[in-house]
Formats: C-alpha cells, sequence, structure tokens
C-alpha cells in the first residue's frame, strides 16, 4: 500500500473512531455548547436594551445587538468546542490504546489527524447548532450573496482547523484531563477580550491593543462584515494569517509532541 | 512460514537506555529463537517494562543493536511493527467503545478487508469467550476479561512475535490459568513470545528461557533448570518450640544454621530419604523433638531473592548475595 493511500485509509479508521467516541458520550460536547448559548441569551435578553444603546446610539434596540454578538458567538462556539478536543486528546494519550497505535504498522500522524477532522466536523456541528439558536432569536443577515456565504463558511472552517491544531498541542502536553482543561482555557476566553461583545473603540485605549492583537477580533469583523454588510477593511487577511499562522504553528508543535518518547 | 529455531526472533546487544541520569538499561544482551517463550524476570522497577517498550518501537534505545523480527529497530522500525504484536502493563484496549467495535477497529488498521476482519474479529472473540460481552463497552469489562480482550485485539493482526508485559499482572488465579493456556496455545501455533513477569512460577510454567534483570542489567540467563542450579542445594528446616530444646539442638548440630528469633535450624541437605532419616534418627536418639519439620528444595524464588537483593550485583557475587538471606 502507497503511504498517501495508508494516510487516508488509517486517518479515517482513526476519524471513524473519534465520531464514535462524540456520538456514543456527547455530554462533553454538548456541556462546552452550553456556554455559548448561555452568554448569546444572557447578553440579549438581560444586558440587550443596554449594550445596543452603547454600540450604536439610538434607543434600545435588541434586534441591533442580536446582530452585533450572534458573529462573535459563532466563533466562540469553535473556541469552545475544541477545549473539548484538547481533553479528549490528553484523555487519549494516557489511555493504553495510543500506545498499542504507536506499536502497530499504521501511518503515524492518522492519531492526530483523525482528532483534528473529527474537531473540526464537531465544530462545524456546533456552529450550525449555535447559529440556528440565534437565528430562533431573531438572528438575520442582511445582504449576504451566496460567495459572501461559501466564505463565512471557508473562516469557520479555516478557524476551527487552526484552533483544533493548537488545541491538540495542548491536549498532548496535558497529563490529564483536568489540566487539559485549564490549558486550553484561554480558548474560551479569548473571544470575551475581543469585539465580540462590544466594539474595540468602545474600550479603555490601554485595552484595545489587546482586543485588537489577537485571532478572535479580525475572525469576528470578517464574519461580520460577510453575513452584515459592515467593513472589513484588512480584517480578512489578518483573520487568514492569523489561522494559518496557528495552524501551521500547531502542526509542527503536535507533531513534535507525539512523536517524542511517551513519558508517561 | 520456514522460521527454524535456529532463526533468532529478538536479538539485542548492549541495549542501554537512561532517563536523565537515571539508567534504567545499562547494557543488555539478549537472544530469543523464533516460535520459543523468553521470560524476563525481576522486581519492581528492574527496567522490564522499559526493555519492552523499547524492543517494541515505542521508546528509543540510548545504545545497542537491536533486531526484531529479523528487521532493524533503528533503521526500520515500521517493518518490526508490521510484525509484533504488544500486550502491555497497562489494558490497551478503547475503553469508550464496546469489545466488537475495538476487534473491528484493530482489523481496519490491520487493514483487513471488512469481511475477513468480521471473521477474525467474531473468531477471537469466541476463542476468548468474549461472545457475551462483544457488545458492551470495554469499560464495563472486568479486569480479566480486559485482558482477554486486549490480547485478542493484539492477535487480530497475526503477528509472529508478541510482547506481554506482565500479561497476569492482578488477576485472580483462575483468570490467570487462563492466560497461561492462552499463551501455551500461542506458542504452539508457531508464535515466539516476550514475557515480562514479576511471578516466578509464571517464569518456571511457560519459559524455555529466562533472564533475570536486576538494576539495569542481567543477572543470570538460562533454563529455569539452570536457574536453579545457580543456588546451593536444598535444607531441611527444624522449627522448635521452646528455647531449650532449640539450643539443645543447635549446640549438637554445628553444621546448621541458627534463626533465633523463629527458633528454627536450617540443614544443608537434598531432601533424599536416606539424609531425612539421618536427621530423624539423630532427633530420636538426642531426645530433641522439633515442633515442625518442612524440606526445602530451591525454586525459582531462591534464584530469584538471591540474584535480586542487591541492585547492583553481578552473578559473581551471588554467593555473597545468597548469605545474607539465608538466615
Amino acid at each position: 500500500m502507497s503511504s498517501l493511500s495508508l494516510a487516508l485509509r488509517d486517518s479515517s479508521t482513526m476519524l471513524r473512531r473519534n465520531l464514535l467516541h462524540a456520538r456514543r458520550y456527547p455530554s462533553l460536547t454538548l456541556n462546552l455548547l452550553l456556554t455559548p448559548i448561555m452568554l448569546l441569551l444572557l447578553f440579549v435578553y438581560i444586558f440587550g436594551d443596554t449594550m445596543s444603546v452603547g454600540i450604536g446610539g439610538g434607543g434600545p434596540d435588541r434586534a441591533k445587538y442580536i446582530a452585533y454578538i450572534v458573529p462573535g458567538l459563532l466563533l466562540m462556539t469553535i473556541g469552545s468546542t475544541v477545549v473539548g478536543t484538547a481533553i479528549s486528546v490528553s484523555n487519549d494519550m494516557t489511555e493504553g490504546i495510543v500506545a498499542r497505535f504507536r506499536t502497530m504498522a499504521i501511518h503515524r500522524g492518522s492519531v492526530i489527524v483523525g482528532h483534528v477532522i473529527g474537531s473540526v466536523l464537531q465544530s462545524v456541528l456546533s456552529v450550525v447548532l449555535v447559529g440556528a439558536v440565534g437565528v430562533a432569536i431573531g438572528f438575520r443577515s442582511t445582504d449576504a450573496t451566496v460567495i459572501e456565504w461559501f466564505a463565512a463558511f471557508g473562516l469557520l472552517v479555516l478557524f476551527a482547523l487552526s484552533l483544533t491544531w493548537i488545541a491538540v498541542g495542548m491536549g498532548l502536553i496535558s497529563p490529564n484531563a483536568e489540566a487539559a482543561s485549564n490549558n486550553a482555557m484561554p480558548l474560551i476566553l479569548l473571544p470575551l477580550l475581543s469585539s465580540a461583545f462590544v466594539p474595540l473603540h468602545s474600550m479603555p485605549g490601554w485595552f484595545q491593543p489587546v482586543a485588537q492583537y489577537q485571532p478572535f477580533t479580525p475572525a469576528i469583523e470578517t464574519l461580520r462584515g460577510l453575513l452584515l454588510g459592515t467593513e472589513i477593511g484588512n480584517n480578512g487577511w489578518l483573520a487568514i494569517g492569523w489561522s494559518l499562522g496557528l495552524t501551521v504553528l500547531g502542526y509542527f508543535w503536535s507533531k513534535a509532541k507525539f512523536n517524542s518518547d511517551p513519558q508517561r | 512460514m520456514t522460521t527454524t529455531t535456529h532463526e533468532l526472533a529478538i536479538e539485542a546487544t548492549g541495549l542501554r537506555k537512561a532517563y536523565g541520569d537515571k539508567t534504567v538499561l545499562d547494557g543488555i544482551d539478549l537472544a530469543v529463537p523464533a516460535g520459543t517463550v523468553f521470560s524476563l524476570l525481576g522486581p519492581n522497577g528492574a527496567g522490564k517494562t522499559t526493555a519492552v517498550q523499547i524492543l517494541s518501537t515505542l521508546v528509543s534505545a540510548d545504545a545497542g543493536t537491536l533486531r526484531v523480527g529479523g528487521h532493524d529497530l533503528a533503521t526500520d522500525p515500521q517493518a518490526v511493527r508490521a510484525a509484533i504484536g504488544v500486550t502491555g502493563q497497562f489494558s490497551a484496549v478503547d475503553n469508550l467503545i464496546t469489545g466488537e467495535e475495538n476487534m473491528l477497529l484493530m482489523a481496519d488498521l490491520n487493514h483487513l478487508s471488512r469481511r475477513e476482519g468480521r471473521r477474525v474479529g467474531a473468531e477471537l472473540l469466541e476463542r476468548f469467550d468474549l461472545v457475551e460481552a462483544a457488545k458492551k463497552p470495554a469499560s464495563t469489562y472486568s479486569g480479566g476479561m480486559r485482558r482477554r480482550l486486549d490480547i485478542a485485539m493484539t492477535l487480530v493482526g497475526s503477528p509472529r512475535i508478541i510482547f506481554l508485559d506482565e500479561p497476569t499482572t492482578g488477576l485472580d488465579p483462575r483468570s490467570r490459568h487462563n492466560m497461561w493456556n492462552i499463551i501455551r496455545g500461542l506458542v504452539a501455533g508457531g508464535v515466539t513470545v516476550f514475557l515480562t513477569t514479576q511471578y516466578l512460577d509464571e517464569a518456571d510454567q511457560l519459559a524455555d528461557s529466562i533472564a533475570v534483570l536486576n538494576g539495569g542489567k542481567l543477572v543470570a540467563q538460562g533454563t529455569a533448570h539452570e536457574l536453579k542450579r545457580l543456588v546451593p542445594g536444598g535444607h531441611v528446616r527444624l522449627r522448635f518450640t521452646g528455647p531449650r530444646a532449640y539450643e539443645n539442638a543447635a549446640s549438637a548440630l554445628r553444621e546448621a544454621t541458627r534463626d533465633d528469633e523463629s527458633l528454627s535450624l536450617q540443614i544443608p541437605s537434598g531432601g533424599s530419604q536416606r539424609e531425612l532419616r539421618a536427621i530423624l534418627d539423630w532427633l530420636d536418639s538426642a531426645e530433641i523433638e522439633a515442633d515442625e519439620l518442612t524440606v526445602h528444595t530451591p525454586d525459582l524464588d531462591d534464584v530469584f531473592f538471591a540474584l535480586t537483593s542487591h541492585p547492583t550485583t553481578g552473578p559473581a557475587t551471588v554467593p555473597a548475595a545468597l548469605k545474607e538471606n539465608q538466615r
């Protein structure tokens, strides 16, 4: 068997295994989905009136704030979902089964590739679920064309891929599930420090760089632009740059960690 | 298969491994002929698991020439992996899925066709008495069941060389005997088994050849019979109820080794009928009554204790080590 077909075959076997896990034990994924959904409902129904006054002037307009917050929460959903990836990778590494995989004549990277593809698929599914909640409470894309919808989807997948690789690396360096959950915490916290809930210009001046120079803000601004027609500016390139950069970083980091001798 | 017993399934020369400044394996030489059972025996922390991890390509060695299944470990680990099966000390099953799904996972990773995979999986589940539990998650299995599933998974790829790292640790006696029968069945099928254990009777029962590992070095190597010859002959042990009888006997029997704490004497003896009668006659004539008389023939336990009491002792210092244990 050629090495490419070996890689494809073993990776798809590993993907099937991970999807089987996710299907058998959906509670982890569902729990992680609760955070963005709760935040969405909280910010819209409890803080919504005040927030809408703050972001755009004029009177309280909850619908306006729904439109503002949903793109950010879709990306936050990805951050939240990949925490589950870090946990399941870490769990996997502590189980003897991965030691068994390492002693088998299979494509070496397939264990990780299976996790990555499985995680991206789960992220997309989670985004769809949170998006459905958004639509249910009144989110509507104002002017997105078919191309913009595809671009939005592509951005979400690319962003999910990059965060997944980082989460896999975090899972590999974590000795147990608790540590993995802690190590991956920034992936949930970063969106709170981005333009997901309030615009950059409304933040204190000293804090704006923190919110600006991190992956979530350009990705959120790009998604907003694609779905709602706001100004994208150079955020599109920044979002792609961040995503590709994190993907490459996470890929080499995970690869190095997985290939080093197991210490536990 | 054209393997003859002259071929070596596993060959190691000068195997070394250190973690930081702790040397785990300090120059090990091993030669395991194909189709035999080789047992690596040693106390906890002796380096048995590290040896298995290295020979099964899981961990890299610091030094040494290693060949498994005719392939060099350093240059062609993937060919080694294709020849071996490993059942580690900690169960290597996927606990989140069922036994049957575990078997199918192995079939897929061994690149069997769907049909062939189902056939092999079903056959092994049957052979290892797991048919009833096949549809249940592996996390619900008992220790013995999980160990059986583990071995069944290892066998899906029909490996010619199997590493078993302490396969019976933590099993009840019945499960242990079942495991022994499984291992005997494997060997009957021409498989080479590399077995680590801390149970001497297990090595005695199963192994064609035994190596004793202690403190990262092989302190003895040979058949069970050869190893038993390493320790001096057996003895008769006399235990007394009162200190008086004990003192009387001890002063009369100069060649006996005293154990003042348990009031017992050890008299070197091969345990033959004639030797025993001589001891009994002497006890009668001296009007000494021993509370208990036991005949002790050397077994692997003696060898083990003699060889592993000092972390740094080599074979040359065995007698010194022996004395300390022969209280």
